[in-house]
């Protein structure tokens, strides 16, 4: 660096101060709030003690907050193991062009117009065994179905509810992807005599990475914070079998005001978000790399 | 290797009334088993249609095409087994060099020695031995094309390697070593080659036939001598040569020839067939004078060009502007000045209705 020729303007600093003052406002200091909380046991606004790290200690020891962690790995791998398939197929399936595209779009992102809160309702009606077209429906055909007395069915309704409610984004960025691959690339797939298999393996599915990347991430996101739709339709129950971890923090902070442990709990739920997303980041960066080179 | 038969036309529209209606007006024409040739015309006149009719990425509208005698029209490029190199390089990127140049064997289900050993030789061919194990998208624009060209050279028994302005996103210097290699290429390998460009320098000195196409139409077939000094269409004079040839309306007169609005004298060595409207004459055959001779016409002098290796020198007879090309040695006019030009003589092609009369 050569200090001597640029000419030095500390005030630039000033240029960056309102976008610090707006991110300080809006994500710092509401997250140092919740660090507050986490290292001191609150009673009022006088009366405080500095606890350290054991509300920390006492979250990480939970036998409760585990098994929510386990359901709502497993619960985000499934979505993810559904929907990223699903939803290429799905949009390898729909028309490129002309009116039935455009047709076809505004279908598909239907699902994606409606409020969580009303997915959780309508998937709720849905499944009721005594008025609902998929419960009734199941229970005719003779399957003792039911999302509010067996944990089993609970589990895959809230999945299938996820399913149909996000798949159309996968398919709608996959599908984005798609769009984007020149023609040169299809036909020179069919001089070199590529079946259809290998014009998904070789073309398709590498062009479209990035934008699977960016589905996989926002989905895992997502549904690794998923409260409404589940909350709506089975309430966590039956028992604790749908209760994943945003709903077990709610109950936490809300339910039983045990302020210092949720606060704990929302850093590391925080942090493992964060991590989780690095990895995966990173993963998916190497994936297409050593593909590349083997 | 196959000879290519053509006897098709081709519209993108339904129904097709007028020439306006087709992109490829209704031809014949045969590509020899082993040639070398090109299609050379502007943009959009339909050079790639042929090529992608051939190549059966595109069914014509009508017609037939026929592979030795075959008739192929309704088969896939696959089973045709053709080769087609694009204009931007098509690479798959998740595979390295080796495997890319492989692809087409692979999908044939050859066995893998044979591919290996198949791969080595077109490698070496194309200078990309050392690369077989590098990953093909961290390559240059040049390096991927010429695995391209590896990709359609690749099938030994390929009927047929076509070419879309594959050098358009190669730099100058490269251009050149491609087509030479391109060249030596079909001279090792024998292959059927058909190279479409816009690029007439390209086209001449790759082909051993060239096919000069412009709006839809097949004008002229010929090697690059017979489209220099017989151009059967004006519209070839006018395309091929910097700059084309000139064209001046004639008409017979009883005082010998009306060239534009001076009647002029036919000299005897030269014989004007009896309905041309149209004479065409190239810029290096054109012969300029200071005072006026036996069979010339006045001109004056607009534009003077030096090109370097010779001077353009822009006439106007009577508005139609004609031009010469002189060598730097020779006598030169000045702006302005007026000039004779002999327009008359051996090389001199006569047209009627754009075509040449012979």
């Amino acid at each position: 660096m050569n200090n001597t020729d640029k000419p030095s303007n500390q005030k630039a600093w000033l240029l960056v101060l309102p976008v610090l003052i707006c991110v300080a406002f809006s994500a710092i200091l509401p997250l140092m709030t919740v660090v507050n909380y986490s290292v001191q046991d609150i009673f009022s606004p006088t009366r405080r003690i500095f606890v350290g790290t054991e509300w920390f200690t006492m979250v990480m020891r939970d036998s409760e907050l585990h098994a929510a962690l386990a359901r709502q790995v497993t619960f985000s791998l499934s979505v993810l193991a559904v929907q990223i398939p699903l939803g290429v197929a799905l949009a390898l399936c729909m028309p490129a062009s002309g009116w039935k595209a455009s047709a076809t779009l505004v279908l598909v992102a239907l699902s994606l117009l409606i409020p969580w809160n009303v997915v959780g309702t309508i998937w709720q009606i849905f499944g009721r065994t005594d008025i609902g077209l998929l419960g009734h429906t199941l229970q005719q055909l003779g399957f003792d179905y039911s999302y509010t007395g067996n944990p089993t069915h609970a589990w895959v309704t809230v999945l299938i509810m996820d399913v149909w409610h996000w798949t159309p984004l996968v398919a709608l960025l996959a599908y984005a992807g798609l769009r984007s691959i020149p023609d040169a690339y299809y036909q020179a797939a069919r001089i070199d005599g590529a079946s259809k298999w290998a014009v998904f393996r070789y073309i398709q599915l590498p062009k479209m990475r990035g934008v699977l990347m960016i589905a996989v991430l926002l989905r895992f996101m997502d549904s690794f914070m998923i409260y409404t739709e589940p909350f709506v339709l089975t309430g966590g129950g039956p028992g604790t079998s749908t209760t994943f971890l945003s709903q077990y923090l709610t109950q936490k902070a809300v339910g039983q005001f045990d302020l210092g442990p949720a606060a704990a709990f929302s850093i590391i739920y925080f942090l493992i978000i964060l991590l989780f997303c690095f990895v995966l980041y990173n993963w998916m960066q190497n994936v297409g790399k050593s593909q590349q080179q083997g | 290797m196959a000879e290519i038969k053509l006897d098709l036309a081709h519209a993108y529209k339904p129904n097709p009334q007028r020439d306006e209606d087709y992109a490829l007006l209704p031809l014949e024409m045969t590509f020899r088993d082993g040639g070398a040739y090109a299609l050379l015309g502007p943009s959009g006149c339909g050079k790639t249609t042929m090529l992608n009719i051939i190549s059966g990425l595109l069914q014509p509208s009508q017609g037939t095409v026929c592979f030795d005698g075959q008739d192929v029209t309704a088969r896939s490029p696959q089973q045709r087994n053709i080769a087609q190199v694009f204009q931007f390089p098509v690479i798959y990127d998740t595979m390295t060099v080796a495997q890319n140049l492989g692809f087409p064997l692979k999908n044939r289900k050859v066995p893998k020695e044979q591919i290996a050993k198949r791969v080595g030789e077109i490698a070496e061919m194309l200078e990309m031995s050392h690369q077989l194990d590098m990953r093909a998208a961290g390559l240059s624009a040049d390096q991927k094309q010429k695995i391209s060209l590896g990709r359609g050279l690749v099938r030994p028994d390929v009927s047929a390697v076509l070419f879309d302005e594959p050098l358009t996103v190669i730099d100058p210097h490269l251009k050149w070593q491609l087509r030479r290699k391109l060249k030596q290429i079909h001279h090792e390998l024998k292959l059927t080659l058909i190279y479409v460009t816009h690029d007439q320098v390209e086209a001449l000195t790759f082909a051993d036939e060239v096919v000069v196409m412009t709006r839809g139409r097949a004008v002229q077939v010929g090697t690059a001598e017979d489209l220099f000094e017989r151009p059967a269409h004006t519209f070839v004079g006018h395309f091929i040569g910097s700059p084309g040839m000139s064209f001046l309306p004639i008409q017979a007169s009883a005082s010998g020839m009306k060239i534009a609005d001076q009647v002029v004298t036919v000299p005897q060595q030269v014989s004007v067939p009896a309905q041309a409207t149209t004479l065409g004459i190239r810029p290096e055959y054109l012969r300029i004078f200071p005072n006026d001779q036996a069979g010339c016409l006045a001109a004056t002098v607009q534009l003077i060009q030096d090109v370097g290796t010779y001077i353009l020198v822009t006439c106007a007879v009577d508005q139609t502007p004609v031009r010469v090309r002189l060598s730097p040695q020779s006598w030169r006019p000045d702006m302005g000045e007026n000039v004779y030009l002999q327009v008359l003589d051996a090389h001199t092609c006569f047209y009627c209705e754009e075509e040449l009369v012979v």
